[in-house]
């Protein structure tokens, strides 16, 4: 979960945050980190360019993204 | 009827000018690493700007400086305040950013972060958000920056009561390097807004 903390401070620019500043459950979006809709879109970037995984149903993505720990375990999923 | 530049911030080669003042200055040859000095030094816990692409953050923080001892907000409402801003090279540093994310076919990642700041008057949008300002607000591209016809479009537009107060001026990045110089029209001061003073604080 640490490598996904990492990758997701880089791809939405979120300056001055070290991975352990993230909770794994902490909501990633409402407030939580406070994400956007951009940010949201980035972390669907960052699924299909790291991990080979494209999110084909729109609906999924507000279970998907709800926080890091969720995000690691649909990685999990996917992977097997 | 006359109005009157209150308040100017320039920035340029790392260098902060606000009303006649070095402020900050930066030892830092590129952009990126000067807007993140100076966001640095202000602090305006805005964690946002981050995500701005760089001349969104030259144009956010030379913004931020202008604005800070001018009690703006509480002098007009929202709607009074207008910003019109202008350059040559619009957002080529970030229009060619974004190319780069699908230049590959092999590697085809198209960048929504990066795609929403390819227009320049993202920035305008930006400083209203930071600010809530609500006046009319346009950005303009000229070969280089033009008094003549910033003074007249803000002159008019605070002379037909549009608003009262703009944000005004020019934001340039390309490869070529970074200028940004944002000033303040009122109708009461003590610089009139003419082309020769306006070009006086540009050449500083």
């Amino acid at each position: 979960m640490e490598k996904l903390k990492v990758q997701i401070i880089e791809q939405l620019n979120l300056e001055d945050m070290e991975p352990s500043d993230i909770e794994n459950e902490e909501p990633l979006f409402g407030d939580g980190l406070g994400l956007d809709s951009i940010d949201a879109l980035e972390l669907i970037v960052l699924l299909e360019k790291e991990y080979g995984i494209k999110v084909e149903d729109p609906k999924e993505g507000k279970k998907i993204f709800e926080s890091v720990k969720t995000l690691a375990e649909y990685i999990e999923s996917r992977k097997n | 009827m006359k109005n009157y530049i209150s308040s100017y911030c320039k920035i340029k080669n790392g260098t902060v000018i606000v009303n006649n003042n070095e402020v900050f200055r930066s030892e830092a040859n590129d952009l990126k690493s000067v807007v993140k000095e100076i966001y640095r030094s202000i602090k305006p816990g805005y964690a946002k700007f981050f995500k701005m692409d760089d001349i969104s953050k030259l144009g956010f923080i030379a913004a931020e400086l202008m604005l800070k001892d001018t009690n703006l907000k509480n002098r007009y409402n929202d709607s009074e305040i207008g910003i019109v801003l202008s350059n040559s090279s619009s957002t080529i540093v970030t229009d060619s950013e974004f190319q780069d994310t699908i230049q590959d076919n092999n590697n085809y990642f198209p960048s929504p972060a990066i795609f929403v700041y390819t227009l320049p008057n993202i920035m305008i949008g930006e400083i209203s958000i930071r600010h809530k300002f609500q006046g009319e607000n346009a950005f303009f591209l000229n070969e280089k920056f033009d008094s003549i016809f910033i003074s007249n479009y803000v002159n008019s537009l605070i002379n037909n009561g549009k608003i009262k107060a703009c944000l005004t001026g020019w934001v340039e990045y390309s490869e070529n390097g970074y200028e940004a110089l944002i000033y303040l029209v009122e109708q009461d001061g003590n610089t009139e807004h003419t082309e020769e003073n306006i070009n006086i604080i540009y050449n500083k």
